[in-house]
This record gives structure tokens, sequence and C-alpha cells, in this order.
């Protein structure tokens, strides 16, 4: 990342370099290997040392008009014609163009009986020959400590080799010299001792019955370099190194967000849908519809006029067309199109650096703008390795604005931590989960994540249905998010309460009513009561005003009889 | 070439005891591969000349090489030491390294003695 800049910033004084032509590890080397000195290449048996060199010699002479000279002192020049004839390569049309040597040294030490003094001047000559035939710049020594098994005096074979080391560097020639991982240290003879410029270690590991191959750089004396272990592979297109440092994070950052595929799922995210260029990682259980989820971004990508590319390493692509059809997803259409790609491996069938080289070379060579890699968690190894290749993957994707989705299968149980550490790279997280409740399944999914975005913080129900996943409004009730009949059933008892509670008010109305009704019946009686009592009153004042008026007519009248009488 | 005289009984019967060093005629084809005019090539070729005419007198050839006149014959005769020996003949192919300084080893080296006699 860093490295990459710096080295750049302080090329021009760096030493001069050769180009190996080899994909990936000019970058890590910055230009290839030192111009005009040779190189140590070593490691076990069988690990790529061979087709490393030839590999150079041959780019060399392709591509950088630089002639070379193979002077092989284990297989025969037929055998590595042969070998290299795999890869596309025509050796026998090099050396009749003059663009290449190959000198066979065969040291038998049956056939060599040491008598006297000797040195290596034959070896010098030959090789100082077959430079000087093709005029070669580029020269590889495979594997020169089989001198030590022809020859007893081995005093004598490493001043001679210190001596060709010093004399290859004076022919102004590239030199790779391989070298056979000794114990303790890099080579048997130890030849890091004569070649000390530059010195390069690959190796062949096997873990958990899968072979991943990776090459370090040990030393480079007078240039920086990428100081990992980095994974490379060999086939049929040859061999080409992983790295880290050709990507970095110095790619540039997209506002436009584009469709999930999933309506729903798109408006809970704040942006309308993911940003173009991210990784979003789709995770959940057994069932949850993963693939789906992937096919249908795919399917959006597609619709849009853009190429995606689909890695499946779990169906085979019939499979998997046919099954995303149960969901009314046609791939067909997008496939006859030539929008969409389908690559389908058995993750078993080699290791994920494996994979990863592979799937960066298809990329390369489709352009697409979407990626989909369904699922992640097909792969094994340990959890840091595949992270780093994963991270690799990312930024090699990024880096061409490449929108990726993987899918993860996870325990229903707590997140591990190789969750964790996959998610860590991811801009956006959808986890799917499956609800048991009341005896059903139902699947819900929520936003774990989304860098740059508001984004809805609900979990949803979907369904996966004849028309692709679809989101259900969430149904928000006092007891929380509900699902399936569980959420018909609160639906109902809600509905249910409601009633009662209209049929409570409406009865508490009708007593009222009747309270009301009662009590003015009541405040009628005791008015008529009062007005009846009014009534008696006013007639008793009569009676009594009467009862007055009578009286005093019969004082008046008793007082005319008792003054008549007096 | 130096000429080649009519096998003798004696070298007969040692063709017949030992058929795979044997040529027909017990005559031997040497050559020696040098690398300029060094103190070692000119030990080397005195050694060798020495040595056939002490016990191989007319029955023997002997070429020179001198890589830095004839690079290209490096190759064919695998040659990686100077001064390197091959015998071509007789049979099977032998290559001595060395200055030859060493004379008993030379002929048990050639085929001339056998190492127990």
């Amino acid at each position: 990342m860093t490295e990459t800049a710096m080295a750049l910033d302080s090329a021009p004084h760096s030493l001069p370099k050769t180009p190996s032509g080899i994909e990936g590890f000019d970058d890590i080397t910055l230009g290839g290997l030192p111009q005009g000195r040779p190189t140590l290449v070593c490691g076990a048996a069988g690990c790529g040392k061979t087709l490393f060199a030839m590999t150079f010699l041959v780019n060399g002479a392709v591509r950088f008009d630089e002639p070379g000279v193979f002077m092989s002192f284990e297989e025969r020049a037929e055998d590595l014609t042969a070998n290299v004839a795999s890869l596309g390569v025509d050796v026998p049309a090099l050396v009749a163009a003059r663009k290449l040597a190959i000198d066979h040294v065969r040291v038998e030490r049956s056939e060599i009986e040491e008598n006297g003094e000797y040195d290596l001047e034959g070896l010098f000559v030959r090789l100082g020959y077959a430079i000087k035939s093709v005029g070669a710049k580029r020269v590889v020594l495979d594997t020169v400590e089989a001198l030590f098994s022809g020859f007893t005096d081995t005093g004598i074979l490493r001043a001679e080799l210190r001596r060709l080391f010093g004399w290859l560097k004076d022919q102004g020639v590239t030199a790779v010299i391989t070298g056979e991982r000794g114990e303790g240290q890099l080579t048997r003879q130890g030849l890091e001792e004569y070649v000390s410029d530059c010195v390069i270690l690959l190796d062949n590991r096997v873990e958990e019955q899968i072979t991943t191959r990776r090459l370090r750089i040990v030393k480079y004396r007078g240039s920086s370099h990428g100081t990992n272990e980095y994974p490379f592979l060999i086939d049929e297109q040859g061999i080409s190194v992983v790295p880290i440092t050709s990507a970095g994070l110095a790619h540039k950052t997209s506002d436009e967000p584009v469709s999930s595929g999933v309506p729903g799922l798109d408006a809970m995210l704040g942006a309308g849908g993911f940003y173009r260029g991210s990784s979003v990682l789709v995770t959940g259980g057994s069932g949850t519809g993963k693939t789906i989820f992937g096919a249908q971004f795919a399917s959006a990508t597609c619709r849009r006029g853009e190429r995606c590319l689909l890695f499946t390493f779990e169906e085979s692509p019939s499979q998997l067309i046919r099954n995303v059809r149960s969901v009314g997803l046609d791939l067909r259409p997008h496939l006859d199109a030539g929008l969409l790609r389908i690559e389908s491996a058995r993750p078993s069938l080699f290791g994920f650096e494996m994979h990863l080289a592979r799937m960066v070379r298809d990329v390369r060579r489709f352009r697409p703008t979407a990626v989909v890699i369904d699922p992640i968690s097909a792969f094994h190894g340990p959890s840091s390795e595949i992270q780093a290749a994963l991270l690799r993957l990312i930024d090699i994707l990024k880096e061409d604005g490449i929108t990726a989705l993987f899918t993860g299968l996870t325990a229903s149980g707590p997140m591990t931590d190789a969750d964790h550490m996959v998610s860590s790279l991811m801009d956006a997280w959808i986890s799917l989960r499956c609800i048991e409740e009341t005896g059903e399944r139902n699947r819900g999914l929520y936003v774990l994540k989304a860098r740059g975005m508001g984004h809805s913080n609900q979990i949803r129900e979907y369904r996966l249905t004849g028309q692709g996943v679809v989101l259900i409004e969430p149904y928000l009730g006092s007891g929380g998010v509900m699902t399936g009949s569980a959420r018909l059933a609160e639906e109902a008892r809600e509905r249910a309460e409601t009633m009662r509670r209209q049929r409570a008010t409406e009865q508490r109305r009708r007593d009222f009513e009747r309270k009301r009704l009662s009590t003015e019946r009541q405040v009628a009686e005791l008015r008529a009561a009062l007005d009846a009592e009014a009534a008696e009153l006013e007639r008793l004042d009569e009676q009594a005003t009467s009862w007055e008026q009578s009286l005093e007519q019969d004082r008046d009248a008793m007082a005319v009889i008792r003054g008549a009488a007096e | 070439m130096s000429g080649a005289d009519k096998p003798s009984p004696v070298a007969l019967a040692e063709a017949r005891a030992f058929p795979d060093t044997g040529s027909p005629d017990g005559h031997y084809s040497l050559r020696l591969y040098v690398a300029g005019q060094t103190a070692k090539s000119l030990t080397a070729i005195a050694n060798l000349k020495r040595i056939c005419e002490e016990h191989l007198a007319g029955r023997y050839t002997i070429e020179v090489i001198d890589l830095l006149v004839n690079p290209q014959l490096a190759e064919g005769d695998q040659i990686i030491a100077i001064p390197t020996l091959v015998r071509h003949l007789p049979q099977p192919l032998k290559r001595i390294i060395g200055n030859l300084s060493n004379t008993e080893r030379v002929l048990v080296g050639l085929d001339i003695r056998r190492q127990e006699m």
C-alpha cells in the first residue's frame, strides 16, 4: 500500500530492474529482478522453481526482447520443453529463432574420476558460448547444486561457484539461480552465501489437504520490496502472484447507489441501495435464501444493462438457474445477452488462494460491474488466511469499482471469530435469520451495518414468493416484532381487543344514558312533588284567608248582634 | 592417428574376459579438453602423453581440444571441469578430471590396469 507509493517516489534512484513478466511478481518487487545481477530462487522440491525460472526466460525472449540461456543441471532439454509446452510456450520455436538456448549439463558421479587439480572452466566456457550464441541478457542455472553430487572436492566447487556468480555479474546478465531448500538454511549447499543481491523463497504448503503455494522475498539488496508471503499459482496460464500491495486503499469511492434487487431492502438502506463499488455481505443460516438474494442482485445488475459475474461454489450453473426460477427469477435472458456469467467450482478443488487467483483473472477478463460470490463460507482453512485472501479480492474489486456481494453461511448461534474478521472487510452486512416461534420458522432480515449511510434498524419479515423476495410491512405491536402466524394471531388478538374495548365503551354509554334518564325522571318526580306541595300550600293559604275573612265577618256579625242586644 | 597393429593374442584374451571394456583391436581413443595454455592444462597434456607412451604405445589416439578455441565442443562431451580426459574407446565412456598427476589412478581409471593387479 504505502510501500508502493514510497517506491514509486524513489523509483528514479533505485537500482535498475529487469521485469520478470510474471503477473504480480513485478508489483511486489517494484519492477522485477535486479538487473545484471544474480538472484537466488530457492524452495523445496516441486515448489515451482524451474517454472519460475523458465517463465522469467520465456517472458524475456517473447515480451522484452531479451534472449536467454537456460542451463539445466537436472532436466534434459526435451523434458523442459515438454513441461512448458503445457503452458503454451513453444520452446523449439524460440530456440530456432535464436531467442533461447538450452544447455543440459549432465553430472554423473559414476562417470567422473578425479585425478589431480581441476577447475570448472568448462562450465564457464559453455555458458559463455551459449550467452554469445543468442546474445543473452538473461541466464538461468537450474539447479547448480547438482554439481555437488558430481564432485568430491567441495572446496574447489565452492570457490568456482563464487567465481561463477562474479563472472555472471561481469557478463552483465540478469541471472536466476535455483537452489533446493536445505535443512536449517535456505539452500542445501548454502548458495545464499554467494548470491547476496536478491533471494526469493518459494514454498508449497499443505494445510488441511489443500495446497497453497507461497512466495516471499527474503532479501533484495538496494531495493524496497513487499515483505509478506504472497500466494502464487501455477496453472495452464503459467505462474502468477497475487499481491496485496498492488491493490491498496487508494481506490475512488462512489456515492451512487445500486439496487440490491429487493425493493424493500433498498428502502431500508438510506442511500436507496448499496454504494457502487462497495462490498456487501449477506449472511444467514441454511434455507434463508442467501443464494436468491445473490441472484436477485445479479439480475438487477443485468437489468440495468451492466455485466455481472456470479461465482457459485455449491451449485452448478444449471442447478442455480433452475433453483432461482422457483422464485420467479429467470437468469437465462441475461446469460443469453452476455451480461451474466456463472462460474462454478468445487471449493475443495484447490486452495482458496488458487480460487482467488482464478476469480481475479475471470474478473479482469469479463470486466463486470458487479460480482456475486456464493458463498464464501464454502472455503475452509485458517480464518486469518481466508481473511487475507478476501481482503485482496475486495481490494482488487474496489480498485475496479466493482460492487461485490458475498453470501455466507452462519451457524444459528452467536457470531464466531471468523464472522467478525470477515465482517470488518465488508461495507454493508445484511443478516438473514430464521425466527423460530410458535412451531414455525419464519424469515427475517435486518441491516447489521451499512457504512456511510443511515439505515433502518427494523427486523423485517420477508417471504420467498413466486415474485422473488418480498418484504412484509413490519408488524410493530406491543409484544415486539411478530412474524408468520404469530403476527397474524397478534393482529387478530389486537382486533378483538379493540372490539372488546369498543363494546365496553358502548355499554358504558348505554348505562350512562339509562342513569341520566332515571336521574332526570327522579328530578321530574321530585319537581312534581314540590309542585304538588306548592299547590297544597296555596290552597291552605286560600283556606286560611277565607277562614280569616269568614271569622271577621262572623265577629262583625256577632258585634252587630251584641250591640243590638245592649 | 597412430597406426593400430594387429591385435595381440593377449589383448584378445583380455577383450573376451572383459567384453565391456575391450575394443576389438584394443585401441584407445582419448580426448583431452583444456582451456588455454594454463599450468593445469599443460601438466595434464604432458602427463597423458607420458602415460600413453609408457602403457599404450602404438594403440592410442589423443585429441587435445582447446575450448577457448572451440567452445561449441564442450557441450557434446558434457565438459564441466577442466582439464577433462574422455575415453571414447574402448566403451564405455570414461571421464577423468584433473591434471592426471596420479599415474596409477589414471591407469585404473582408463582400465589399462585393473585395480588389484
